[in-house]
């Protein structure tokens, strides 16, 4: 397992978010979760991210406890992950964006940087403007990231993640704002990217979009896990009928 | 006994002087540093007026109600093109201060950089003697205005239409448009208020010392922050709160810190509350989360 | 020849001065870049200028070890300062820098040997013009080269979204403090060089007055590049040195220019040919002050 939870549990005040949670994740899987919305998907990966800190439970990533740590930390060991509302440097060009994600993967260069005329960043940029060409961004590069397309930024934002060659890739409803097209684009992507042995967390609305590209799915309801299994078992599990057919969200 | 008769009226300076920085800052997110500047633009607006021979009660109104318009000029030039285009209250911080050093500086030409002194005689100079304990009319006068104005501004806030479009301004300015809230005219409101409330502290200062000059709101600006800060930034009563915790704690300090630390006292202690709890005692959050 | 040699002798201390003010604008160019907002830098050119004149003066310290020993010690200062406040964000931040300055000034004043009040006088007058310029470009150079190497992109990162610049695995508090303490070695090299420029050194000139002065260079010239602040200083320096005639206006100029500039052109005199990128940036809703 490459990452692992062990009833994970947070509160805001008296309204538990998440509540004892235990995921197991497989390397190299798309790994779906699902559940109305309020059901504590956000808060769950906002804890695997260490952008919260947990009140109870434990996660472990490549085997080692990483419960407590900061952000820029899990980053560093190879986490990396979009956010529901994006969250891109906006005021930066595109190509920025991605070399700001490349941070975890290239060596500091203050004291190169102070060489005049040196320039040790091209093998950077080069890399950098492989990964939009893949997003279909290449001639995009100088646009400051803020005036892309939605569905351009919510690309743009999963290049960025990439930038760091992670190991888990989680993402936050990257299909949201996307048409039809977009979204089955980003099926295949996402196949492709687990076929090339990175593990995903892909947190999504569109069911259709979880269903077709993930290997399995776990769903969340109320701040509890309700049900795992492969997509097919998820689709015919009675409790997880119940949980979207019991609320006027269709999710 | 004369040391807290002494704390009280410097309390009283203080907390008329912050209520109308914290009003700002708590409709609109701007820390107004040209507040200090409306200070002394209020005692030099009571000097003006007195030497034209108004008795100093009225100078006080003149002295309001010329720093609320001022407030709201000075709001409609430096602020409110911020505004339209969304700047980060930084932008208003920092163009408060290009007025504020205008502002000064006309004092200043008008004035000069010195020392003045209210017209011989049209001040209150009388003493009496309450229960043993000598108090003079005049700063006896001052505390209780300063008190009645800050009770009449929370009553405005709490209790009267104005006071909960203001609130309603403060907790969500797109909300309370849509809530049919003329939102130019509460702002301007808001200005006048502030100004208007620093100028009569401004004109009040100015009569206790009977020396007003040009760089008098600078030390209160910093006193200023600390009385905020200490109260919690935007709240009113945390201000009114913090303004006597600050002026009795000064003269407390005095019987153990030579004269010339009475000043760190007061940012000591901010800088102490900012670190421990950057709320403040009645404030509500100041360090951010995800 | 000759008349280039007039010129320089004529205004040799303005001169010196725009090249002093342009390093000051530097030091608080690094965390504005950053996106935060410090007012210690005025402190720590204290700090500096005390440290490196105590030592030429009382201990005869070559002054080069001088200075750097004044700036070390403001460098070594800011770490733990750093690590304080920078759990606070805009105007807090803001505020408690500024009353970290206050309370150096304080104990500069209650400090014997600093000459209190009084200040110091009879620095030796090491400091020559070529000092100074030498001095601001090998600073300049390094902020520039640092602006686009991958602790800028980083720095730039965090101003743009901290949460985001987080996740990229930036450790935010880390660069933030970094930033922070360049400023003040900045700040405090700035410092010695002007005590020694200017033999005497007084306790206010490090007060709030000079804190907002930087930033006001840094903030007209604009912070998207390093050449802003140069500009910045050099505009606001010799201008009033220009305007001789005209000195009461002085301050009226400035905050007149200060206004404009934030209203107008929000990123700086020194982004005017760069309109088109504002627009942008504006329209992307980016701060607009870096």
């Amino acid at each position: 397992m490459l990452l692992e939870t062990a009833s994970l549990t947070k509160r805001f005040g008296g309204v538990v978010a998440v509540n004892g949670v235990d995921l197991a994740v497989p390397e190299g899987q798309v790994f779906g979760l699902i559940g109305p919305n309020g059901a504590g998907k956000t808060t769950l990966i906002n804890l695997i991210s260490g952008h919260f800190r947990a009140d109870g439970g434990a996660i472990r990533f490549a085997n080692a406890d990483v419960t407590r740590l900061p952000p820029h930390r899990l980053a560093k060991r190879g986490i990396a992950r979009t956010f529901q509302a994006i969250r891109l440097f906006k005021g930066l060009t595109v190509l920025e964006n991605v070399l700001v994600g490349r941070y975890v993967r290239s060596r500091p260069d203050v004291l190169a940087s102070l060489v005049p005329f040196r320039d040790g960043g091209a093998a950077e940029r080069a890399m950098a403007r492989a990964l939009l060409q893949r997003f279909g961004l290449g001639g995009r590069e100088r646009a400051l990231a803020g005036e892309l397309s939605y569905g351009d930024q919510r690309r743009l934002e999963i290049a960025r993640a990439l930038a760091a060659e992670p190991r888990l890739l989680i993402l936050d409803e990257p299909a949201a704002g996307m048409n039809p097209t977009e979204s089955a684009a980003l099926r295949v992507m996402l196949r492709e990217l687990a076929a090339e042995g990175l593990t995903i967390i892909l947190i999504e609305h569109d069911v259709r979009l979880v269903m077709g590209a993930s290997e399995r799915v776990a769903v969340l309801n109320f701040g509890r896990k309700i049900a795992e299994g492969t997509p097919t078992e998820i689709q015919a599990d009675p409790a997880v009928r119940e949980a979207y057919l019991g609320t006027a969200d269709d999710g | 006994m004369d040391q807290i008769y002494n704390a009280i009226f410097i309390g009283s300076i203080y907390a008329l002087f912050a209520l109308g920085f914290t009003l700002v800052f708590s409709v609109l997110d701007i820390l107004n540093l040209a507040h200090p500047a409306l200070f002394t633009l209020g005692a030099f607006t009571a000097l003006f007026a007195m030497q034209q021979g108004v008795p100093a009660g009225l100078a006080v109104l003149v002295a309001f109600v010329v720093c609320g318009v001022a407030g709201v000029i000075l709001d409609r030039v430096a602020f409110a093109p911020l505004r339209r285009r969304n700047a980060p209250p930084l932008s208003a911080m920092i163009s408060s201060i290009g007025v504020s050093l205008i502002l000064i500086r006309l004092i200043q030409l008008k004035y000069g950089p010195d020392l003045q002194a209210y017209p011989a005689g049209s001040l209150p100079a009388d003493v009496f003697t309450v229960a043993g304990l000598q108090l003079d009319t005049l700063r006896t006068v001052i505390i209780a205005l300063a008190v009645g104005l800050m009770a009449a501004l929370t009553f405005l806030v709490r209790r009267t239409r104005l006071g909960r479009e203001l609130r309603a301004l403060a907790e969500n300015p797109r909300a309370a448009r849509l809530l049919g809230i003329d939102v130019d005219r509460a702002i301007a409101a808001t200005f006048f208020l502030s100004a208007g409330l620093g100028g009569v502290a401004g004109a009040l200062y100015g009569f206790a010392t009977n020396s007003p000059f040009s760089q008098m709101g600078l030390n209160f600006e910093l006193k200023a922050f600390a009385v905020m800060v200490v109260g919690g930034m935007g709240s009113i009563p945390g201000a009114v709160l913090g303004a006597y915790l600050l002026s009795f704690g000064e003269v407390a300090s005095l019987t153990f810190l030579p004269s010339e630390l009475r000043d760190a006292f007061a940012f000591g202690l901010l800088f102490v509350v900012l670190v421990v709890r950057p709320s403040g005692i009645l404030g509500q959050r100041a360090v951010d989360r995800v | 020849m000759d008349d280039l040699r007039a010129f320089f002798d004529a205004y040799q201390t303005t001169i010196g001065f725009i090249g002093i003010n342009a390093i000051l604008a530097l030091s608080v160019w690094v965390t504005l870049y950053t996106g935060q907002l410090t007012l210690g830098n005025a402190a720590f050119m204290g700090i500096a200028a005390y440290t490196s004149a105590l030592l030429t003066l009382k201990a005869q310290v070559p002054f080069p070890l001088a200075l750097l020993c004044g700036s070390l010690l403001a460098g070594a200062i800011s770490v733990p300062l750093g690590a304080t406040v920078f759990r606070l964000r805009g105007v807090y931040l803001a505020i408690a820098t500024l009353a970290f300055g206050e309370v150096v000034r304080v104990v500069i004043l209650a400090t014997p040997i600093t000459g209190r009040g009084q200040g110091l006088v009879g620095i030796p007058p090491k400091t020559e013009l070529w000092h100074i310029f030498a001095s601001l470009l090998v600073i300049a150079y390094v902020c520039a080269r640092l602006r686009i190497s991958s602790v800028g992109r980083a720095w730039a990162a965090i101003r743009e979204d901290e949460v985001a610049a987080a996740s990229q695995g930036i450790p935010v508090h880390r660069y933030k403090l970094a930033a922070f303490v360049i400023g003040a070695l900045i700040a405090g090299w700035a410092g010695g060089i002007a005590a020694h420029f200017n033999f005497a050194i007084q306790p206010d000139e490090y007060g709030f007055a000079r804190a907002v002065q930087i930033l006001v260079f840094a903030i007209v010239g604009g912070v998207p590049n390093v050449l802003g602040p140069i500009l910045g200083a050099a505009l606001l320096t010799a201008l009033p040195a220009a305007l001789q005639p005209l000195q009461e206006f002085r301050d009226i100029l400035q905050g007149a220019i200060l206004v404009l500039v934030i209203v107008y052109l929000p990123r700086g005199l020194s982004t005017v040919f760069d309109l088109r990128r504002s627009a942008r940036l504006r329209r992307v809703g980016a701060q607009d002050v870096a």
